[in-house]
């Protein structure tokens, strides 16, 4: 067989499982490729991806080695691309290894969050009755609160650094997951393949798990990437405050913090990072939007 | 107008009692079930804290039977639940406790700073509604022209840029380099505690005292970190009211509309828009509500001592009853604010009622 063919991609009538779920893998991606901002949101997170890995092979120093002689340096200046900051370190090569800090934050709460709010959402909405009233009532006194300032009172309670600035944020991101898997499981739970499961003697352990979970996942894949740019911007206002990682790591919330004295003088040293913020927030954004477009087509161009 | 004035004369008709009585019950209930979950992770929080709260009043080098006491005072011998009671009752009288900083009662301080947090908020979602409502219009009115991009990347970049960050450049364009705006805090230092206090709102102080030199200096200071979060509010706004918009403008009594020949001025102002208030309106009270939380970054860039600037200096020198204090301040108002914005939604939309 010609597998992974273009033409055995887009059949209308696949052999198998894994061809039918293959192909409308390839369906999606040809829609979210015409898609250039997408495309472009895309490509700058697979460049964060490969500068993080590649982070001690192409950063130009070491990101923590100070040189009191050199600091302040502007842009532009001999082999500091990007400057120095107010100790000497190379903001380039801090960049560089920050952007492992973005992306280990991101991960944890993308791993976290989501996958409270689907076991909260799918239990509540596969139980229903009592359990369901109290789960979801919870869920609304969470999604009620000021999601900041609850995470800075976590932080204060747990004490700050990244473990717990990951924890405080998904502490108060995981509520929407919750309503989303909730809302799939309403639908799903009555159809009739449902019913035939239960008929063969499945649990509900099992339902849940073989059979709703994999249903909630597309739509909160889509949540999960529209919320990132937020989460990114929770994380770097904890680091900004003190709150988040802690010196001398160059998270890039605290890199802005550390700059903040120069900011008159010394422009750069809290501008870069910043940039850098807003650069791989405005990435996810993008791809959130064309994501959606192409898994969730009612709500384009909202 | 017609329309508008019809749905708020139904809305103050003098309805049958049972008809609001179940409505206005469960929304008193689930305010009230809301705010006690508020106060039981407040409560949490401040049990979880490893700072010994008897050691916060007596001081460091207390002695056995000073410890004692207040450990008696403070009631921590009694059950978890005997104890929540006692916060809850506590707050219910507007006592959130001392602050370790001051030793003056929390609640006091968070009166003092929060019309300064007003003040700045309302400036910003004002700025937002102004601009925001006429650039969602025209955007969804111009589907897919250049003005409609321009609002998609004014919004795109709101969602994506840090709001800290972002006050810094404008600090650093505006007040550094041009120095047209002034710099951080509410008034220049000739001009602190010049007028009397009345509202704290130091705007509002001036032109009661018709003292118009503090009015222009205290613009000066709060039109960038207003038009920051005017900037936030904006994105919002005006993304929610373009998509609205666009609804309204495919239904078939627009269609209608222009075939009786009214003017386009009138199809869009006189008609679409006109259904759209309501959502509108639910829209604003959502963003106002985030405003006054977005500000605490904002607040700390212009060091502007409102409630965002007290929670987190609280928080850094571990003042863990103002830090609670404040969050259960925020959290009621921005509850609030919640349930208004559901409120106007169910008076003046005859639809959801």
């Amino acid at each position: 067989m010609n597998a992974l063919s273009r033409e055995w991609l887009l059949t209308d009538t696949p052999t198998s499982r894994m061809h039918a779920r293959m192909s409308s893998f390839y369906k999606g991606w040809l829609a979210l490729r015409s898609n250039t901002l997408a495309m472009f949101g895309l490509g700058i997170l697979v460049f964060l991806l490969a500068v993080a890995a590649f982070a001690p092979w192409i950063s130009p120093h070491d990101p923590f080695a100070q040189d009191l002689a050199n600091r302040l340096q502007p842009i532009g200046s001999d082999s500091h691309l990007l400057g120095t900051d107010s100790l000497g370190r190379d903001i380039l090569s801090r960049l560089i290894y920050g952007s492992r800090i973005t992306l280990y934050i991101v991960a944890l709460v993308a791993l976290i969050a989501p996958v409270a709010g689907l076991l909260v959402g799918t239990v509540s909405g596969y139980i229903g009755g009592w359990t369901d009233i109290v789960l979801m009532r919870i869920t609304d006194i969470f999604l009620a609160f000021p999601r900041l300032v609850l995470a800075l009172a976590f932080v204060a309670a747990l004490g700050a650094g990244i473990e717990n600035a990951v924890l405080a944020i998904s502490l108060t991101a995981w509520p929407p997951y919750a309503r989303i898997a909730r809302a799939e499981t309403l639908t799903i739970r009555k159809s009739d393949y449902i019913s035939a499961i239960k008929l063969q003697g499945a649990g509900p352990i099992r339902i849940i798990t073989k059979h709703i979970w994999p249903l909630c996942i597309s739509s909160l894949i889509v949540r999960v990437t529209l919320d990132m740019a937020g989460i990114i911007l929770a994380a770097a206002g904890l680091g900004f405050l003190g709150l988040g990682a802690q010196p001398p790591s160059p998270e890039w919330g605290a890199m802005i913090s550390e700059g903040r004295r120069f900011i008159l003088d010394h422009w750069w040293v809290a501008t870069v990072p910043g940039l850098a913020i807003f650069t791989v927030s405005l990435a996810f954004n993008l791809l959130g939007d064309g994501l959606r477009d192409v898994l969730d087509p009612k709500d384009e161009g909202r | 107008m017609a329309l508008a004035e019809q749905g708020q004369r139904t809305g103050r008709q003098p309805a049958p009692l049972l008809r609001w009585l179940k409505p206005a019950v469960l929304t008193v209930g689930s305010i009230a079930v809301t705010m006690l979950g508020l106060l039981l992770i407040t409560f949490i929080i401040g049990r979880v804290m490893p700072i010994d709260p008897v050691l916060s009043v007596a001081g460091e080098r207390a002695s056995k039977e000073v410890y004692e006491q207040v450990y008696l005072e403070l009631g921590l011998d009694k059950p978890l639940l005997v104890q929540f009671f006692y916060y809850i009752s506590d707050v219910v009288r507007g006592d959130f406790g001392q602050s370790l900083l001051n030793a003056r009662p929390v609640a006091e301080d968070i009166m003092r700073v929060f019309p300064a947090t007003l003040e700045l908020a309302t400036l910003g979602v004002f700025l937002g509604i102004v601009l925001g409502v006429p650039l969602g219009v025209v955007a969804a009115v111009r589907r897919g022209s250049w003005i409609d991009q321009i609002a998609r990347f004014v919004a795109l970049v709101g969602y994506s840029m840090p709001i800290f960050w972002l006050g810094l450049m404008g600090l650093l364009v505006f007040y550094g380099i041009l120095g047209w705006v002034g710099g951080p805090g509410r008034v220049g230092i000739f001009y602190v505690d010049v007028v009397p206090s009345v509202t704290g709102m130091i705007l509002i102080d001036s032109i009661i005292d018709g003292n118009w030199a503090v009015f222009r200096n205290a613009f000066s200071h709060i039109v960038l970190p207003a038009a920051l979060l005017g900037y936030y509010s904006l994105a919002y706004i005006s993304r929610m009211t373009r998509s609205f918009m666009l609804e309204q403008l495919s239904a078939e009594y627009v269609i209608t509309a222009r075939v009786k020949g009214l003017s386009e001025w009138q199809v869009i102002w006189g008609h679409a828009f006109r259904n759209i208030r309501v959502q509108l309106i639910t829209v604003i009270a959502l963003s106002y509500a985030n405003l006054l939380e977005g500000s605490v970054l904002t607040e700390i860039i212009f060091s502007w001592p409102g409630i965002g600037s007290y929670i987190t200096t609280a928080l850094l020198s571990a003042d863990m009853n103002a830090v609670l204090g404040g969050t259960v301040v925020v959290g009621f108002i921005f509850i609030l604010l919640n349930v208004l914005s559901d409120l106007l939604y169910k008076v003046f939309d005859p639809r959801a009622r």
